[in-house]
């Protein structure tokens, strides 16, 4: 079990508790404002765009090709920015704070 | 074989027994895509250069400096509009800044479809539709089920009766074509008519919808004009007609040749989202949308002047061999599905969350209703794209459905 916690763009703290799936799959199932998941976790819509806190960044690890790749046309992009859908939530990411990137 | 000409869709008549290939749709683009990466095409003189790469399309869509799409009404849509309508698509046609302030305050209405209440409503709607097929000999899947599905839907989106579905189901599949011509401005005009006296009728006696939601918006300090809410309805009138009905149409068809796949869903309804979202790249009901150029530019290499228009074809780019593996195949599970089917970037289909929920329910209660489907007769809907031919549905597809209970 991990303890996910978003911050929204309104500066709302939320913590969550997941045991599997997707930190998206997570976020939806609670209805996290700003993290919609639009196309289900297939890495085609970007609305699932999180900020991911430096001290977890190598733990999270790097984004593959294809999400790179949508990430690059997202104008919200930064350098440790990745697409929820594509992480497993597993007891590593305990404690990590998220910041949502779109309102 | 019926072979149309001009910018009439072209119809090519299949018997099913010789070809039983009704749910296979080519990648005409293939070819054009590998070696130039650009398809050329004249529409009412005024040239595109079909961008054919994922990753083009990709650029170019989200390029709206380089590429925009407030351009004259109508000229970024693919056939060119410009001469039967004035009305402004919003915020389709419309470029940030403005496009973003529209988007904002249209976006918690279009995302209504994800509340518990809608879904069950559209759940309602797809059953009673499916149980009244399922005690016919035959079922001509057009106007007997998607357009009327297709239709009722609209009504929650629009928040509004549902006997107004009636009307639209009398419209026929396309807002903007008829039989006997492409782009038909009498056609046209029945739609704005129609808006028309319901924003008169919204403005006299405000309701709980959308044209009276609308007529009450503010953006940036002041109410949505009736112009604007005019572009408003016309935009969500004509963006999900044609698209979704093709999308259940051909979903039916794909489901009648595979069978076993119709089973998976029905075992492992997990899968649902996934299949959602490769039998929308796969079938990709829109083909193309327009952009104009803002500069002299290259796109692939392929020179493009100031003012020409370029489009964005999503259809090609969801079959890029350079992104998805076995593009030709539908892979019900496919796992990471970078598709572009509802558009790309800034302008992304603000209907697609209605549009997915139609298409999960769709896919989660047809399995649980119907054992079997039959092609009984098949008529392919051609489009003609310059020298491209591509199959995006059905005129018509007779098919008989078997009940899952018998």
């Amino acid at each position: 079990m991990a303890v996910i916690n978003f911050i929204t763009q309104e500066g709302e703290k939320i913590s969550v508790e997941g045991t599997s799936g997707s930190i998206m799959e997570l976020a939806t199932s609670v209805g996290i404002a700003g993290l919609d998941g639009d196309c289900g976790g297939v890495c085609s819509c970007a609305t699932c765009h999180v900020y991911v806190n430096e001290t977890y960044r190598k733990i999270v690890g790097e984004a593959e090709k294809i999400e790179k790749e949508m990430l690059e046309f997202d104008e919200l992009a930064k350098e440790n920015s990745r697409l929820s859908c594509q992480i497993e939530i597993s007891e590593k990411l305990d404690g990590i704070e998220l910041i949502v990137a779109r309102e | 074989m019926l072979i149309g000409t001009g910018n009439k869709a072209l119809s090519i008549h299949l018997s099913t027994d010789i070809a039983m290939k009704d749910s296979l749709f080519q990648d005409t683009f293939e070819e054009a895509r590998k070696q130039k990466g650009i398809g050329q095409m004249n529409d009412q003189d005024d040239p595109i250069v079909m961008v054919l790469r994922h990753k083009d399309v990709r650029k170019c869509a989200f390029n709206w400096k380089g590429f925009k799409s407030e351009a004259k009404p109508g000229r970024i849509v693919v056939p060119s509009e410009v001469n039967i309508r004035d009305t402004r698509q919003i915020p389709f046609e419309i470029d940030p800044p403005n496009h973003t302030a529209y988007r904002k305050v249209l976006e918690s209405w279009f995302k209504r479809p994800l509340q518990e209440e809608y879904k069950n409503s559209l759940s309602a709607i797809i059953s009673e539709l499916l149980d009244e097929q399922l005690k016919q000999e035959a079922t001509e899947v057009i106007s007997e089920l998607s357009l009327p599905l297709q239709s009722k839907a609209l009504t929650l989106l629009l928040n509004t009766s549902m006997e107004e579905a009636e009307t639209w189901i009398s419209w026929g599949v396309h807002v903007f074509r008829s039989e006997a011509t492409a782009l038909d401005k009498d056609k046209a005009n029945i739609l704005y008519d129609y808006i028309e006296k319901e924003i008169d009728r919204a403005i006299e006696k405000p309701g709980k919808d959308l044209y009276s939601v609308l007529l009450n918006t503010e953006l940036e300090g002041r109410k949505l004009s009736r112009e604007e809410v005019k572009g408003i309805l016309v935009l969500t009138f004509a963006g999900g007609r044609d698209t979704v009905i093709n999308f259940l149409t051909n979903s039916l068809s794909y489901f009648a040749e595979k069978p076993k796949m119709l089973d998976w869903l029905r075992k492992d309804p997990s899968i649902i989202g996934k299949a959602t979202e490769e039998l929308v790249r796969y079938f990709s009901p829109l083909t193309h949308i327009g952009r104009v150029s803002t500069s002299d530019t290259a796109v692939c290499g392929h020179e493009v002047k100031s003012d020409s228009r370029i489009s964005l074809c999503w259809a090609s780019a969801n079959r890029d061999e350079t992104v998805f593996e076995n593009p030709n195949e539908v892979i019900l599970d496919r796992k990471v599905n970078p598709h572009v089917a509802f558009g790309f970037s800034h302008h992304k289909c603000l209907g697609a969350t209605h549009a997915r929920q139609i298409m999960k329910e769709f896919l989660r209660i047809l399995p649980r209703k119907v054992s079997k489907i039959e092609i009984l007769e098949a008529e392919e809907n051609i489009e003609e794209w310059g020298d491209f031919k591509r199959k995006v549905g059905f005129e018509k597809l007779n098919v008989k459905l078997y009940s899952q209970q018998g």
